[in-house]
């Protein structure tokens, strides 16, 4: 019988000097992409509670923006694992029985919380939005005009009461859920980085400072994202407003305000030198303690993947973006640049991670090295190649633009000054 | 108060009930904590006997001998009385109602197995009888020469 | 109103999210099939590998997959042999190509030739599942999909595995692997299906060296529990905490 006796992983490893049999990367691309896009959707949700639970007015655009967009990134973050489990169709199972002693059936709980959360957020920040929208819409003809009133008056939940007290309340409400979020976010990537870090069978990925670094460039990571996706929306909306010369809305805004970014980019700066130092920490200490492990990590962390952790995640990732983005004079095309090469840094420390982890033979006596699918010739090299990790992450941008259409995160509330 | 707070509340023990009422369905009703503890003993438990009702292949000496006994004599009277039938004649199974015949692996890589010289002197691999593989009769099956069930006697 | 709204909803969405965890747990008692499961067991698994006796012939591998169903062409294995050479320079060779399926009949490793003068020590170790006391794969399963028998094996329902591939990352032995054809994870059950009637492991049975045997722990009378508790033996990576049933004699420092 030879249809489908693929090995999963066999197509992508190489292997060099002694591998155990069964030794292949299990856990390739698209491992990879999962704690990225989990890090990006708990960062987002931190940026936005830094308005509604700090008070950092500055921020509430971004705020407004971070939070939707964090919704559009939750469905995403599961994807990377339906791409990757071998029996998708059975992967409710981890709410159905789960057994809580493994960190990844916890995160199926706590996934959902985080879920409800956000969702109930943005539900009560936009309500009145909504309850308005199905007031215009009921007398306006067509069917699509029909349909959106639909979806506006299922996403009311019934609740009509607009009146200031109900308001008041709506705002409290968001209030305590962005304030119950952060811990709940924290918590979500605190277990990506226990998956990992738990795992006493992996000389690299087992330390306990694996769930704090994770969370740390998770925030780091979201906070560059929703900045960088900010900035690029308003900057295009401008300059779409001042080429046709077309009358100013007064609820648009013109182009990214420089204080919301500078404030942001303070917090940006902070988390990052707080997951540089715990990553550099977590390296000195094994180069001292010089463990079993430590012959084979030091050939491939300063041998075979120097040029992976050195080059690509501390020097183009983390320390150039840090030196850009505090010189001064700081323009907002530097900023930009900053903030790619951040989100390329926070890539790389997961691929680091990932499969850093794997590069290296249980028996410590081989290695084993990743090859990307790049042209995909069957479903399995399309999931876990290049053009899988493509899919994962364009689909938030593409369920923002959806959202967006029913939940507008980047209005102002007409007659609002442009500062706080 | 306003109850329409509570609304988003509803959603989420609404969602959190469903999950609980397909678990019903969807859940064996077997799947438990079993034996000792929860970290080691939650499962199916029906589970266990499946992997007990696998089917077996391999059925040992003790089941060739009812047919061939001739045979299962001479191999143990030689030299490859250690070496099981089903080692170079497969896995009985059904055998002889399925299947019918048994493959035998005359292959020079199969006596090779054992018989390969590999000059490693405090092995126990010294012990067993073996042959330059490049320079004993090469290409030649090892059985036209050499009887494997009585593995002293040379064939003429 | 004697609370406040603020602390009403923390209270409700507190206790939303307390009672998710109770609610699973009603899930958790068992039935009168699992009281009877819980019957403390005479049966403790174990397995004793004599490396000094093994040639390195391959047969149990062979056997293993036979049996046991795995694509004889898919190079994984539930059982392998490793063939370690120590060279006088103080290097250690050490390969197991296909796992040690068709043997070792080439004496040169990964195409390197080594010169029979330079041998200082050359074996062979069979490895295999270690039914662990404490197995770290069981840990970490999310749906409990394996599981420790109460007579000491560790195993896996193929109808409930999700394919995520935890139990093979967090196995310190590398023995689990994906099954090619059923897609869920896969390893070594001590021929779970034989032992329960009586019959040994089919690499057991094939191995013609006597370099591989079964025991169970809790019988004194056994002959190899009797070889486990008053001869020197060792086991695999103890460090982890596992607790290994897999013995060995003949075993090396160079060993990995």
């Amino acid at each position: 019988m030879t249809a489908d006796v693929i090995v999963h992983g066999a197509e992508w490893t190489v292997k060099e000097l002694f591998v155990y049999p069964n030794e292949f990367i299990y856990w390739s691309l698209q491992i990879v992409m999962y704690p990225y896009m989990t890090g990006l959707v708990a960062g987002a949700f931190v940026l936005s509670s830094l308005y509604h639970v700090f008070g950092q007015k500055d921020l509430k655009e971004i705020a407004q923006f971070s939070l939707v967009f964090s919704l559009a990134l939750l469905p995403v973050a599961a994807l990377p694992l339906l791409l990757h489990l071998q029996q998708p169709l059975r992967a409710m199972e981890p709410l159905l029985t789960p057994h809580f002693t493994s960190a990844i059936a916890a995160f199926g709980i706590v996934f959902t919380v985080y879920g409800l959360i956000v969702l109930s957020e943005i539900w009560f920040v936009y309500r009145k939005y909504f309850v308005e929208q199905v007031g215009e819409l009921k007398n306006t003809p067509g069917i699509s005009n029909a349909l959106k009133r639909s979806v506006y008056r299922v996403l009311t939940i019934g609740a009509y009461d607009v009146s200031d007290g109900a308001i008041r309340v709506d705002k409290k409400a968001a209030t305590i859920l962005a304030a119950i979020g952060i811990p709940v976010a924290c918590f979500l990537h605190g277990y990506a980085g226990f998956i990992f870090g738990s795992v006493k069978a992996n000389a690299l990925w087992m330390s306990p400072l694996m769930p704090v670094i994770f969370i740390m460039s998770a925030v780091v990571s979201g906070i560059a994202l929703c900045m960088l996706t900010y900035i690029v929306i308003m900057e295009w909306k401008a300059f779409r407003q001042r080429r046709t010369g077309s009358a100013v809305e007064a609820t648009e805004i013109k182009g990214a305000e420089t204080d919301v970014i500078t404030k942001s980019t303070k917090y940006l700066l902070g988390f990052l030198v707080a997951a540089i130092s715990l990553e550099l920490l977590d390296l000195i200490f094994r180069g001292y303690t010089a463990m079993k492990s430590w012959d084979i990590l030091r050939s491939v962390m300063y041998g075979k993947d120097f040029i992976n952790i050195f080059v690509l995640q501390y020097a183009l990732g983390n320390l150039v973006p840090f030196v850009l983005l505090i010189l001064p004079g700081r323009t907002l095309k530097r900023t930009v640049l900053a903030l790619v090469l951040v989100l390329f840094g926070v890539f790389m420390m997961r691929w680091n991670v990932v499969i850093g982890g794997q590069a290296f033979s249980l028996s410590f006596s081989g290695y084993m090295h990743y090859e990307v699918p790049i042209i995909p010739h069957s479903i399995e090299t399309f999931k876990e190649g290049l053009f899988g990790a493509l899919t994962v992450i364009t689909t938030p941008f593409v369920l923002f633009w959806i959202i967006n259409k029913f939940v507008p995160s980047l209005r102002r509330e007409p007659g609002e000054n442009q500062q706080p | 108060m306003k109850w329409h707070v509570l609304r988003p509340l509803w959603v989420a023990i609404a969602l959190v009930g469903s999950i609980l009422i397909a678990r019903q369905f969807v859940v064996p009703d077997d799947f438990g904590v079993h034996g000792q503890n929860f970290t080691y003993g939650y499962y199916r438990l029906s589970n266990v006997q499946e992997w007990k009702d696998f089917p077996v292949k391999y059925r040992g000496r003790e089941y060739c001998v009812n047919c061939h006994a001739e045979k299962v004599q001479l191999v143990n009277q030689s030299p490859h009385e250690p070496v099981e039938c089903e080692n170079c004649h497969g896995p009985a199974v059904n055998h002889p109602a399925d299947p019918a015949l048994l493959l035998i692996d005359t292959t020079r890589e199969h006596c090779l197995r054992c018989h390969a010289l590999l000059e490693y002197p405090n092995s126990s691999r010294a012990h067993v009888p073996s042959i330059n593989n490049r320079m004993h009769m090469r290409r030649r099956e090892c059985a036209e020469c050499h009887n494997p069930h009585s593995p002293g006697e040379k064939r003429e | 109103m004697t609370c406040s709204r603020r602390d009403f909803l923390k209270e409700a969405v507190g206790g939303t999210l307390a009672s998710v965890l109770p609610l699973s747990a009603f899930t958790f008692i068992s039935s009168e099939e699992a009281k009877a499961a819980l019957a403390e067991s005479k049966v403790r698994w174990a397995f004793l590998v004599d490396a000094s006796k093994c040639t390195g012939c391959g047969l149990c591998v062979k056997a293993c997959k036979n049996e046991n169903e795995i694509p004889y062409d898919a190079p994984v294995t539930r059982t392998w042999v490793e063939r370690y050479v120590v060279t006088k320079d103080g290097e250690t060779h050490i390969d197991s190509p296909l796992g040690g399926r068709d043997g070792f009949i080439d004496d040169k490793i990964r195409g390197e030739e080594i010169d029979p003068e330079d041998i200082a020590k050359a074996f062979f170790v069979p490895k295999l599942c270690n039914q662990c006391d404490n197995p770290a794969c069981v840990q970490v399963c999310p749906v409990g999909a394996t599981y420790q028998t109460n007579d000491g094996v560790v195993l896996i329902d193929r109808d409930w595995c999700i394919g995520c591939g935890y139990c093979i990352m967090a196995c310190p032995y590398g023995v689990r692997f994906f099954h090619p054809e059923h897609k869920v994870a896969d390893k070594c059950n001590f021929c779970y299906h034989r032992i329960s009637k009586g019959m040994p492991p089919a690499c057991v049975e094939c191995c013609a060296f006597d370099a591989r045997r079964l025991a169970n722990l809790k019988d004194p009378d056994d002959p190899v529990t009797k070889i486990i508790t008053t001869e020197r033996v060792a086991v695999l990576k103890d460090e982890y905490g596992t607790k290994p049933h897999v013995f060995y004699l003949g075993l090396d420092a160079s060993v990995r």
